[in-house]
């Protein structure tokens, strides 16, 4: 039985194959959905442990689907970046399963709308493991083309599950959001065409080797470039994103958050720093870093001058995706600068605080019944778990030490200072100068005794609904403390990751 | 792990396990977060005092965690430390006993005494922090535990008084970064055992070296409160009695003096602070802030604001003395004043928060006669008082003496001037307090008498000043003993060659 063998490469399939079934499992029997896909989620936890110790013992691996060979076969891989999103995408996911199991127990329990909340709950738990599929497809795929099909399976999943909440704001922006995926989808696949057209190989090590000669790869980058920015929300394409993350569900915003717009940039920035390498110019990726900090500063802006929390926590996931696209010009700043470790970091600590923030954004609306910032109050004597989890994933997102976007602001500043290129460092402090200020403004009304303060216990939630977020938060401010661990994943198997050799 | 180690974890575990089952617990069990907190800071104190020994006799307590290439978390247990953890935990456990009786029955302890543990955690993460960017990271930390303490009552007036203190407190706190980052390109990693970069950085990059330099002092003068950072101190007296004692003794103020004195000794060194010259600045927004913050504190008649303008004026006597590097008895001033001021401030706060809780009164205009009424408050009152303007045998007394001598020494004469000078405008301030309250009439009632018993005021509320004040005394009429906080400091002055 050599699938149980320690070194088999067929391994990485199961983060794929698992979901799968286990979503079709549950379009199939409308009960023990829970279960079925809590089994799932843990079990990915698992396969992807596994997988990160099968790349620590044995290296960088590639599996042949069904034994064929590229150019004629699927290939699936495991490095370094891969495994470690994987990882981010695994323990999120089992977060937001548990989370979203209190949350609509929450509101079903709630016998006004049961019904309705019961139909949201059957349609949740498969679409979302269809979205997992596609997410851990993404990440583990190396066939340019398979990965238009992982892309458009999350669009599509992502899309319907921004559209439950049946509210006509959010179908509104769920509607927007299914159109702007498939228009990055289609663009995305026109580049794909010229690149066959070029290079006649769909393989990306392939196309690796071939990109440098031919004069469509350019046309067909930008191509490529243009549809996975659409669907990563890149200022000025962010116009679609608050809206329809802001009126989701609560663990359907988590998950469009967190996971969804980092599988999209991931793939950008393997094409820009791995794939495409070659052919990417200075001037193009300084105009990638303009659009970030145009990004960091009118996300920031928008967040503070917003007033219901949902929408500030979305404007802030625009504000911090710019910072993925700052680290696109710093790359080049000075010899050595390890840009992967600093999106890494960034895109960890983002996707871990993100998501404590929106799981206790949602519990603060189902605790009070809104989420006006103005009238917050006397929710830290109801919700303390859920107050300090927003205050973690705050401190987290601002930046500050010890947790993961501290580390990757520390490289960039290194790079930045060393270079001599003020502007950055600006860019890189106001930006988390601003993030204090949106995520405090919230914070001090939590903190406000309301004028008729009594000692009694409000209605409290269940654990599920407050435990999550806190864990979540814990972990993004604590990635700081494992950057010896990450780095040392990341250098794994991949020679493009640290060119000058391990640090 | 050897015995070092753990002790260093242990001491900065003794306040944070205590906080964290704190924060768990409910509301009412008043009785086991009073345990807690008492267990937790007397082992503290022990174990800090342990380490001391340790530290005398040579032993080396180290913690190294690297994270990055360049970056690693250093904790380190020197003489210098050891010095700003034993202020720190023994001013936290008086302040603990005094914030129990003073909050008796208000919402939210639980989360008030979290929050208070896990501040004086990372107090002593900032006393026990071996390089920049474990200062840094406690720095930061400090920010976020004290902010929650501030704007505890939660009223509007409180929160924007939290909001301007994180304001200050986070933009001096990335000003910090950007001076820890770039001075870490410049000369690398710098660990504070080494009392200095190497000089031979100063030929090639000497103004870069002294933007630095100024940047540093502006993350940390925001919490020093030098002048012009200081705008979030007197706003932040809307916080609780116990929380501003804390604040401006113990955690934050004092944190950046700390700061100060890291940067000077032991970041730059003395030999190249003197090359740079950018000391005559730090001396001359020192001098600034003295006479600044003492003459605002001659206009207010709020009791707490003018103590809190003091604070402002006292703190600088640590970056006054700081800035006469080069001289050994001027650096023994400005170390011995960062245990002195905080002596004498906590017991100034403790007894404005009796007069406050006991009586209602928060003027100066409303202390009339008041040392009749609560004779023992006015007593501990009167000496840290006294102390503050320099009357022998107090410990400002012993402060003031050295700051002196070191400018003797240094033949800065300027320095005597500005001593005579802010002594004169301290004694103004304070000797009229203490006037109305021992020899003027009392005029009507009290304010707001809430208390009417046996002492003149609660038990928990009356033993921590009085406790201080004896200290405010003893350690200046024993200074040159073995035991006192004076030789200690010549203890760390002997370890630089200045």
């Amino acid at each position: 039985m050599i699938f149980f063998e320690a070194d088999t490469p067929a391994w990485m399939i199961a983060p794929v194959i698992l979901p799968l079934i286990a979503g079709l499992l549950c379009f199939l029997f409308n009960r023990k959905t829970f279960i079925i896909a809590l089994a799932a989620t843990l079990l990915n936890f698992v396969v992807v442990c596994f997988l990160i110790y099968q790349l620590l013992v044995f290296g960088s691996m590639r599996c042949y689907i069904g034994g064929w060979r590229p150019p004629l076969g699927i290939t699936l891989r495991t490095d370094g970046p891969a495994l470690l999103m994987l990882l981010m995408t695994a323990v999120t996911g089992l977060a937001v399963t548990l989370y979203a199991r209190g949350y609509f127990s929450h509101r079903i329990s709630n016998p006004l709308r049961a019904g309705r909340h019961q139909r949201q709950q059957r349609y949740f738990w498969p679409l979302w493991l269809l979205l997992l599929t596609g997410l851990n497809g993404l990440f583990l795929s190396n066939d340019i083309f398979n990965l238009y099909v992982t892309l458009e399976l999350i669009g599509i999943s992502a899309a319907s599950l921004a559209a439950l909440s049946g509210k006509p704001a959010s179908q509104r922006a769920s509607f927007r959001y299914l159109l702007i995926s498939l228009l990055g989808s289609l663009t995305y696949l026109l580049g794909v065409v010229f690149l066959y057209r070029t290079c006649g190989v769909l393989d990306l090590d392939m196309l690796q080797n071939l990109a440098g000669n031919g004069a469509g790869i350019s046309t067909a980058l930008a191509l490529l470039t243009a549809g996975l920015l659409l669907k990563t929300a890149l200022v000025p394409l962010h116009f679609w994103l608050p809206p329809a993350h802001a009126n989701a569900l609560a663990p359907v915003s988590v998950i469009l958050s967190a996971l969804v717009v980092k599988g999209s940039f991931y793939l950008l920035f393997r094409f820009w720093f791995e794939i495409f390498a070659p052919i990417v110019t200075l001037p193009a990726l300084n105009f990638m870093g303009i659009l970030g900090a145009v990004a960091v500063f009118w996300g920031a802006v928008q967040a503070m001058r917003q007033h219901r929390l949902k929408l500030m926590v979305a404007y802030s996931t625009v504000s911090q995706l710019g910072y993925l696209f700052i680290a696109f010009p710093l790359s080049r700043a000075v010899e050595g600068v390890q840009v992967w470790s600093i999106v890494i970091f960034l895109a960890l600590t983002h996707a871990f605080a993100k998501s404590a923030m929106f799981m206790a954004a949602g519990s603060v609306y189902l605790h009070l019944g809104h989420d006006r910032i103005k009238d917050l109050e006397g929710v830290r004597s109801s919700l303390p778990i859920t107050v300090f989890a927003y205050g973690i994933a705050g401190v987290s997102l601002m930046g500050l030490p010890p947790s993961g976007a501290f580390i990757a602001k520390w490289m960039l500043l290194n790079s930045a200072l060393t270079s001599s290129q003020w502007w950055w460092v600006l860019v890189i402090i106001s930006g988390s100068l601003l993030a204090m200020i949106y995520v405090f403004r919230v914070m001090s009304r939590f903190f406000v005794i309301p004028k008729e303060y009594t000692l009694k216990k409000g209605e409290a939630l269940s654990p599920l609904l407050e435990w999550p977020a806190l864990i979540l938060a814990v972990i993004s401010l604590s990635l700081g403390l494992l950057a010896p661990w990450i780095l040392h994943v990341l250098s794994q198997g991949n020679t493009g990751i640290f060119p000058g050799g391990l640090p | 792990m050897n015995s070092g180690q753990l002790l260093l974890i242990s001491i900065l575990l003794s306040s944070f396990i205590p906080g964290i089952v704190i924060f768990c617990l409910p509301e009412e069990q008043h009785r086991l977060r009073t345990i807690l907190n008492l267990c937790g800071s007397i082992v503290k104190i022990s174990l800090v005092l342990l380490m001391n020994a340790g530290i005398y006799y040579g032993h080396i307590f180290e913690i190294r965690i690297p994270l990055i290439p360049g970056v690693e978390l250093l904790l380190n247990g020197d003489p210098l430390s050891a010095l700003f953890a034993t202020l720190s935990s023994v001013l936290w456990l008086l302040t603990t006993i005094y914030a129990i009786g003073y909050l008796e029955g208000s919402p939210n302890r639980s989360h008030f005494f979290g929050y208070f543990s896990l501040c004086v955690t990372v107090t002593i993460g900032i006393a026990l922090a071996g390089n920049l960017v474990t200062f840094l990271l406690f720095y930061e930390m400090l920010t976020l535990t004290t902010y929650p303490l501030v704007i505890h009552r939660g009223t509007e007036k409180s929160l924007r008084a939290g909001r301007n203190y994180l304001i200050y407190a986070l933009g001096g706190g990335a000003v910090f970064l950007i001076a820890v980052v770039w001075l870490q390109s410049v000369v690398g990693p710098v660990d504070f055992s080494e009392a200095g970069f190497s000089p031979s950085y100063l030929a090639s990059h000497s103004q870069v070296l002294s933007i630095i330099f100024v940047l540093l002092i502006i993350g940390v003068g925001v919490k020093a409160a030098l002048v012009p950072l200081h705008g979030w101190l007197p706003q932040a007296m809307v916080a609780p009695a116990p929380v501003s004692a804390l604040l401006h003794a113990v955690a934050v103020v004092k944190a950046g003096a700390f700061g100060i004195i890291r940067i000077v000794l032991d970041v730059y060194g003395a030999h190249n602070l003197l090359l740079l010259g950018v000391l005559p600045l730090l001396g001359g927004i020192a001098t600034i802030t003295i006479i600044y913050g003492s003459v605002r504190a001659l206009q207010q008649d709020d009791l707490k604001r003018r103590l809190a303008f003091s604070t402002i004026s006292q703190v600088s006597y640590i970056a006054l003395g700081m800035s006469m590097v080069d001289q050994p008895l001027a650096v023994i001033g400005a170390l011995v004043h960062l245990v002195h001021q905080g002596l004498m401030k906590i017991t100034l706060f403790f007894c404005a928060g009796n007069l406050a809780e006991t009586l209602g009164i928060h003027r100066i205009s409303e202390m009339n006669g008041v040392a009749r009424r609560m004779p023992f408050t006015m007593a501990a009152f009167s000496i840290g008082a006294l102390g503050m303007i320099g009357i022998p045998p107090t410990v400002g007394f012993v402060s003031k003496w050295y700051l002196g001598l070191g400018g003797l020494a240094g033949g800065n004469w300027w320095l005597l001037l500005i001593l005579v000078l802010s002594s004169l405008l301290n004694a103004w301030y304070f000797l009229p307090v203490l006037i109305r309250a021992w020899f003027a009439k009392q005029q009507g009632p009290w304010p707001e008498e809430m208390y009417i018993g046996r002492f003149e005021t609660r038990l928990m509320l009356l033993v921590p000043p009085l406790i201080t004040a004896f200290i405010v005394l003893a350690a200046g009429l024993v200074a040159n003993a073995q035991i006192s906080p004076l030789a200690w400091v010549r203890f760390i002055v002997r370890g630089y060659t200045l």
